[in-house]
């Protein structure tokens, strides 16, 4: 096989036993790898008691793949996956850094990480030889100290396996904080300090894992591809493009949008996305880039990446000084800033950076800060609910103590550390109010900072419903199935594994070729949208739809878009506008119909048997309604 | 891009993006393969953000060369880089202790060192960082100094003073 290194690691954790696992070529060509090979490897051992499997057990699977493209195609990605404590599904989420890079260079397509260690551990890989280590010295150390030792322990440990090699790279590092540890439904997986794997929860699959940490380090060449020719003729290509095509993701990442997404297309949350709309001009690029941006061009070593959309900040003067943090980019802006009434960006690198110290991921915590927030004005959350905490919109220093309470899982943090969704579902028993109105969320996973009631967006009235990802908004359902927004499109690149954002105006056609030269196969656009990634998008809806232990979701009623979203916009250019219900109802059942899911969202019988997946189709029918 | 004669890669380190395509670009021109381990360049990062292109600075007293007991390396006439006559070479690294900024390492498979040959007077590495208008190599011209050797550093004392320049006194926390 051209493009894979050849073989994945199995890890169990709790008996410490590992082995090599391969799989054959109709299987990977079928399921390319990243997340689509994570849907097929999580179906195989978990589907036939999916709604049993708790995402923060023991026999819960964490996998963390990279595809064939990963170091290929221009900024490399992993992506990790498993059960999802916030979906209940299974969710593809990417993450960049060097981890996905080195594990290949160490001989590994992937990680396949099952069961409980009994005590703190970090798993370490070399090409000479996987280990598991003790970790009890990490437990508990938030994000930048983690990685400061295990930068350096990684480069100690390959100085004495091999002392002769001369001067040691640091590792590839994928690790969480406090939030992870303890089992938060919105921890996220980190590389650097704000980089994560967040849509998922898989930090906090690591937590109840004991895991603390993967590290590898890869000596290897990349694996043989099938025409290297013509592969570092389209890396070079794919890289013309991207620097053609995104002068301002160049200039100031995405991070041009904390301003203009409120302003211009008013599809920003603002105050728990009680406004879309905001001009504050205190929030504009210009503030960041002449204030707290320190690089202007940051790829993260996101291997071959010319795109380098990332920043590095840090506040140089006044009360947040020394708060340091890698972007924030557009996401984060708006839910560690707008979402909370925070509109510098002093306040929104300060406290990004707490949150990346303590693992959390931007858009989950940003979005359960922002729901207690509202409570806390409507009078539902009082200050004593909140453990002394004033939590009033644009008071950094009390989302602040806010958030180390939901790390700490102490008070109502043990509450909202289980997520918007499930948090709400608790406060609403316990308050007798229906606060699950305020809950901007999809299928248990917060939504992306891209509203849809201006029509100003990308994302549409289904995007969000309909998606396999729940809120995720890097994997939005859309009507249009081979449109570069689909999900079966995303699919392609998360399962790849590399940047969605360096296919930003390539054309499909450059992506193919691509595929094609590394890995020899031709797939192209009709195999994909027919066959191939349907696949994928049948069995990760299935799982989705099986859900539990603790959460299912009844297509009839979830596949729906938050309360909040049909209630008109209040202010902007854009107010008064709000969703169409009947506009979506009608949308939605057209998606269904063109994905091939029946009238109540199921994957159809004779479309899973068209694709192979009997086993899908034999097990959904405990779920015809 | 062919430049006749002797010449220096200036490196600035703030401009650095970390993209690795030196990397990528100096192992394809040597090896044939995206090897990163086996690039005579490569990209440290120990702290985010502090991206080092690590790569031989031509000092002016060359003590690699001086250090080697096989005479395995000698210094290029035409572009005043260090060779190394790999069949001579034993990787017994006596080379990596000379070297002020243990720069030269061993090639992951079979027993000799890599250090930068700037190819032959067309230093991949410069060009794609141009390609990528990151500039964060770029030729200049090479006149007598003693500091080329000044680059001769462990990735770790760049990263010290890099982390404070990019943030400050509490950079110095971050390694």
């Amino acid at each position: 096989m051209r493009g894979y290194a050849g073989k994945f690691l199995e890890i169990d954790l709790y008996t410490e036993k590992m082995k090599d696992i391969t799989f054959d070529e109709p299987t990977l060509r079928q399921y390319i790898g990243g997340r689509g090979l994570a849907a097929k490897i999580l179906w195989d051992r978990l589907g036939d008691r999916w709604e049993t499997i708790d995402p923060l057990g023991p026999e819960n699977i964490l996998l963390i793949l990279t595809g064939p493209l990963t170091g290929f195609f221009p900024g490399s990605k992993i992506c990790v996956s498993g059960k999802s404590p916030q979906t209940n599904g299974i969710v593809g989420s990417t993450i960049g850094g060097e981890f996905s890079v080195e594990i290949k260079c160490a001989g590994y397509d992937g990680l396949i990480i099952t069961g409980k260690a009994p005590k703190p551990v970090y798993i370490l890989i070399t090409d000479s030889r996987a280990e598991i280590k003790d970790a009890s010295h990490l437990w508990g150390k938030d994000g930048k100290e983690t990685l400061k030792i295990l930068t350096k322990e990684g480069k100690e440990e390959l100085e004495k396996r091999a002392p002769q090699h001369g001067e040691w790279k640091q590792p590839g590092i994928l690790y969480i904080g406090p939030a992870g540890e303890n089992r938060s439904r919105v921890a996220v997986v980190n590389a650097y300090w704000m980089h994560g794997a967040g849509y998922g929860g898989y930090g906090g699959v690591m937590g109840s894992k004991n895991l603390k940490a993967v590290v590898a380090k890869g000596t290897g060449p990349l694996p043989e591809v099938a025409d290297l020719k013509k592969t570092l003729m389209l890396m070079n290509r794919i890289s013309q493009e991207n620097m053609k095509n995104t002068g301002v993701t160049r200039q100031w990442g995405t991070g041009s949008a904390g301003y203009d997404v409120g302003a211009r297309t008013s599809s920003e949350p603002v105050r728990n996305w009680q406004e879309e709309w905001h001009d504050e001009k205190s929030f504009g690029v210009d503030k960041f880039e002449d204030r707290v941006w320190i690089k202007r061009y940051w790829t993260a070593s996101d291997f071959g990446c010319a795109t380098a959309c990332l920043k590095l900040a840090t506040p140089k003067t006044g009360p947040f000084k020394g708060a340091i943090t890698d972007n924030p980019d557009y996401e984060n802006q708006a839910y560690v800033g707008t979402n909370l009434g925070i509109f510098t960006p002093e306040e929104n690198v300060y406290l990004m950076a707490l949150m990346d110290e303590l693992g959390f991921c931007g858009i989950q915590g940003g979005n359960v800060l922002g729901f207690a927030a509202e409570l806390y004005q409507r009078g539902i959350l009082t200050r004593e609910d909140l453990g002394g905490i004033e939590l009033k919109w644009g008071d950094a220093k009390a989302f602040a103590a806010l958030i180390r309470k939901i790390a700490a899982r102490e008070g109502i943090g043990n509450t909202l550390a289980e997520g918007t969704h499930r948090a709400a579902l608790k406060i609403r028993d316990l308050k007798n109010i229906d606060v699950l109105r305020y809950a901007v969320v999809e299928k248990g996973m917060a939504i992306g900072a891209h509203g849809i009631r201006s029509r100003q967006d990308y994302p549409k009235n289904i995007s969000y419903a309909c998606s396999v990802q729940g809120g995720d908004h890097t994997s939005i359902a859309h009507p249009i199935l081979t449109h570069e927004n689909s999900e079966l499109r995303i699919i392609l690149h998360d399962s790849g594994v590399y940047c969605w954002f360096n296919t930003f105006d390539v054309s499909e056609e450059l992506v193919w070729d691509i595929f094609e030269a590394v890995t020899g196969w031709k797939v192209g656009p009709e195999e994909w949208y027919e066959i191939t990634a349907r696949r994928i998008l049948h069995i990760q809806r299935a799982a989705l739809l099986i859900g539990g232990p603790d959460l299912k979701w009844d297509p009839r009623v979830h596949d729906d878009n938050p309360p909040r979203f049909y209630e008109p916009l209040p202010s902007g250019p854009y107010t008064g506008r709000t969703l169409d219900k009947a506009k979506f109802e009608k949308a939605k059942k057209e998606y269904y119909e063109n994905v091939g899911w029946d009238e109540n969202g199921i994957p159809k019988p004779e479309e899973l048997k068209r694709l192979g997946l009997e086993g899908v189709a034999k097990k959904l029918k405990e779920l015809r309604f | 891009m062919n430049v006749k004669g002797v010449f220096w890669i200036a490196r600035d380190y703030t401009k650095c993006s970390g993209c690795r395509r030196c990397e990528i670009a100096c192992s394809l021109f040597h090896e044939g393969k995206i090897w990163p381990e086996a690039s005579r360049i490569r990209v440290f990062m120990l702290v985010p953000g502090a991206e080092i292109p690590h790569f031989c600075a031509q000092c002016h007293d060359y003590p690699c060369v001086e250090s080697c007991p096989e005479n395995a390396l000698s210094i290029s006439k035409e572009t005043e880089a260090v060779l190394v006559d790999k069949e001579k070479c034993t990787g017994c690294g006596l080379c990596i202790k000379a070297c002020p900024g243990r720069i030269p390492h061993l090639r992951p498979t079979e027993n000799y060192i890599l250090i930068c040959d700037l190819c032959g007077g067309e230093p991949q590495c410069v060009k794609v960082c141009a390609e990528a208008q990151f500039d964060a190599l770029r030729i200049v011209n090479k006149p007598e100094t003693y500091s080329y050797k000044l680059y001769a550093k462990r990735p770790e004392e760049t990263t010290r003073n890099l982390v404070i320049s990019l943030y400050g006194e509490k950079g110095k926390e971050l390694i």
